[in-house]
């Protein structure tokens, strides 16, 4: 199997051409400076851009493995935001550790709450994913205006700060925060049984029950999984510019998960499933807005401009339109290739 | 059978929902116009932001002061609910109808029952494109352009003196907004007298402060060069605040920043010095509504245009007018 066949390799390499792209219009685009004592530059913005799609993204991919989808989680974003800044505006000290880590803890056991509820309607109920999670997207949004009164709550507090604009060992926190949830799930996934039961229940559901595999019980955890990283990307979102906007925090941001997870390669259908691809397409996906950004693209045709990359991608991704259009003779193996 | 329950609990939570809906429409006893004290309908645009909730509050507390009665509809950012509003109103026969359109197309045929039922119509805030411009009486609400250009002719007072080049970097609202695009051609217009003047970017920041921060923080880097910031309201800019500290650059000081609407937090940050100017966008026209409104029930002429009352706000200015902020 030759390098080029690799899943992932259509990804990568429009990857590196966006980052090619960047020498000519930015001269010092690669250059990494300490700053303050941290790192400062343009592949940092990027990385720090990316955090909260990757954690959106890790959550998508098992829900997606299994066959479902979750269009909750930037409504689920605006709600952990909303409360921790709420709460941490009521704090009798907001520099205060413990208090702000309460906080957190309470917007993300909520978040919990809300994936429960998510994962229940899925797997007891059985409403189609879909419809399940379209409910909490509405509502969820509703819910957070409520906490915020429909205002912009601002937050003074040096511990929260840390999560989305902070830097430890002069690495951002929020991408540190990133890379260990995709490590841990990359980890339970591929060195336990726990990624080839969920690569089950995707590609079907009642052979699983009959072999003896727990489905409803997965597929309620997955969606759990996805409430609790979008949780997380919430608090990073809000902590960057220390407010809760509960109208603009994770909007759309499931049209973007969805996309980085099929950049990725994983099948919307279900069963099969990547998450290294994930945090590559989420990579991409940010790469591809600061390019827009420092090429100065106009505003008018910025979205032309992503619709393009796109679609060269996803066709570069199908093996069906690559031997079509490249005429390959040698076949394609099914397990690896991806139909975009 | 746990599906079909699903169902049933799914159309009864849909159900639920849309009478809900209903209900805001009839805010009032139903009993409508007639009597001597007068009725305006009033239908919002929802409560999407801060500035909006500061103009329901506006509205509702001088309909108060002026012993107007006022039926007030939330359409919660749906045409379909502000068309139903209107026609409810005209049903309950008010005095006036107001409203803050969702969006710019669509209203002739509603409007035209209006018309017909002989209510006057009165537009805040945003215009509609109707060609027909007899469907109205009046539109109240802020001119765009002039506020670009205030911002572009402050800084041609203030860059006056310097040889030049002002390097300027502009962050756009979202794009295809009206507030963006005549904010845009305002402050281009206000400034292309002098060539010493130049925009080296320009992006949209969607009017919220994480674009506002990520765009600029993009900016700093291709752009190392930067002298000013023009952004299309105050939450970019607040955004664009946090880039540049990042940057170890002093905003206000290293960078000028100047924004418009003037909502709380960006005066905040003006009486800090943080920003340099702010042109206002003012959500307060509840008084002049009232008074348009009383003079169109009463059958005398107003102007088709009617522009809001606001001003222009600088570092002291700031200081001065925080304390009794209310949006």
């Amino acid at each position: 199997m030759t390098f080029h066949k690799h899943h992932l390799f259509w990804p990568f390499a429009v990857f590196v051409l966006l980052l090619v792209l960047n020498i000519f219009f930015s001269n010092n685009f690669f250059s990494i400076t300490v700053h303050d004592g941290h790192l400062y530059g343009s592949l940092i913005d990027i990385a720090r851009r990316a955090a909260p799609l990757i954690l959106v993204g890790v959550g998508m991919t098992l829900v997606i493995a299994t066959g479902g989808i979750d269009l909750s989680v930037g409504s689920v974003m605006a709600v952990s935001g909303a409360l921790s800044c709420l709460l941490i505006g009521d704090l009798g000290d907001p520099d205060g550790v413990a208090g702000v880590l309460g906080a957190i803890a309470v917007a993300l056991l909520l978040c919990l709450g809300l994936g429960v509820w998510n994962g229940f309607l899925v797997s007891v109920i059985g409403i189609q994913p879909i419809v399940a999670t379209l409910i909490l997207m509405v509502a969820g949004r509703g819910l957070a205006q409520l906490i915020t009164g429909g205002q912009i709550l601002n937050v003074t507090s040096a511990p929260y700060r840390v999560i989305g604009a902070g830097y430890f060992l002069a690495l951002p926190v929020s991408v540190l925060i990133a890379v260990a949830v995709a490590i841990v799930a990359g980890l339970l996934t591929r060195r336990t049984a726990l990624g080839l039961l969920l690569q089950s229940v995707g590609g079907s559901p009642a052979a699983s029950r009959l072999a003896g595999i727990q489905a409803r019980g997965l597929t309620w955890l997955v969606y759990v999984i996805a409430a609790v990283c979008a949780g997380i990307a919430g608090l990073i979102y809000s902590s960057n510019v220390a407010s809760a906007d509960s109208n603009a925090a994770g909007n759309l941001i499931e049209l973007d998960a969805i996309l980085a997870v099929v950049i990725g390669g994983t099948a919307l259908t279900g069963g099969r499933f990547s998450l290294s691809g994930t945090v590559l397409g989420a990579v991409l996906i940010e790469t591809l807005n600061v390019t827009i950004l420092s090429v100065g693209i106009p505003v008018e045709a910025t979205l032309l401009f992503k619709a393009v990359v796109v679609v060269v991608l996803c066709l570069g991704q199908s093996p069906a339109f690559r031997e079509r259009v490249l005429r390959r003779r040698t076949p394609v193996v099914a397990t690896k290739e991806v139909a975009a | 059978m746990f599906r079909k329950r699903a169902g049933v609990l799914l159309t009864a939570a849909l159900l639920v929902s849309v009478l809900g809906a209903c209900g805001d429409d009839d805010s009032g006893d139903g009993g409508g116009g007639g009597g001597d004290k007068l009725t305006i309908g009033f239908a919002q645009v929802g409560a999407e932001s801060g500035w909006r909730t500061a103009n329901t509050k506006s509205i509702q507390e001088s309909a108060k002061a002026a012993g107007v009665e006022l039926k007030f509809s939330d359409a919660q950012g749906k045409q379909e609910n502000q068309i139903k509003a209107i026609r409810s109103f005209i049903t309950q026969r008010v005095d006036v109808i107001a409203f803050s359109p969702v969006v710019e197309s669509g209203w002739d045929t509603v409007l035209k029952e209006a018309k017909d039922a002989e209510i006057p119509v009165i537009l805040t805030d945003r215009a509609i494109d109707s060609t027909d411009e007899s469907l109205y009486e009046s539109f109240i609400g802020s001119d765009f352009v002039l506020e670009g250009k205030k911002a572009g002719e402050w800084l041609v007072e203030d860059e006056k003196d310097e040889p030049g080049p002002v390097n300027i970097v502009e962050l756009q609202g979202t794009p295809g907004a009206a507030p963006a695009n005549d904010r845009k051609a305002g402050f281009a217009d206000a400034i292309k007298a002098d060539p010493k003047f130049k925009i080296i970017a320009s992006q949209t920041g969607q009017f919220t402060r994480t674009d506002g921060k990520q765009v600029m923080e993009t900016f700093l880097k291709s752009h190392p060069d930067i002298d000013v910031l023009y952004a299309h309201n105050d939450d970019m800019g607040l955004g664009a605040i946090e880039a540049i500290e990042a940057a170890g650059k002093t905003p206000g000081k290293d960078i000028k920043i100047i924004t418009v609407d003037a909502v709380k937090d960006g005066m905040t940050a003006l009486s800090e010095g943080k920003i340099n100017f702010i042109v206002e966008c003012s959500p307060l026209l509840g008084p002049q509504l009232m008074d348009l409104a009383k003079t169109v029930a009463d059958g005398g002429t107003v102007d088709k245009r009617v522009l809001t009352e606001e001003t222009t706000f600088t570092p002291e200015q700031a200081k001065e007018v925080l304390p009794e902020r209310k949006y």
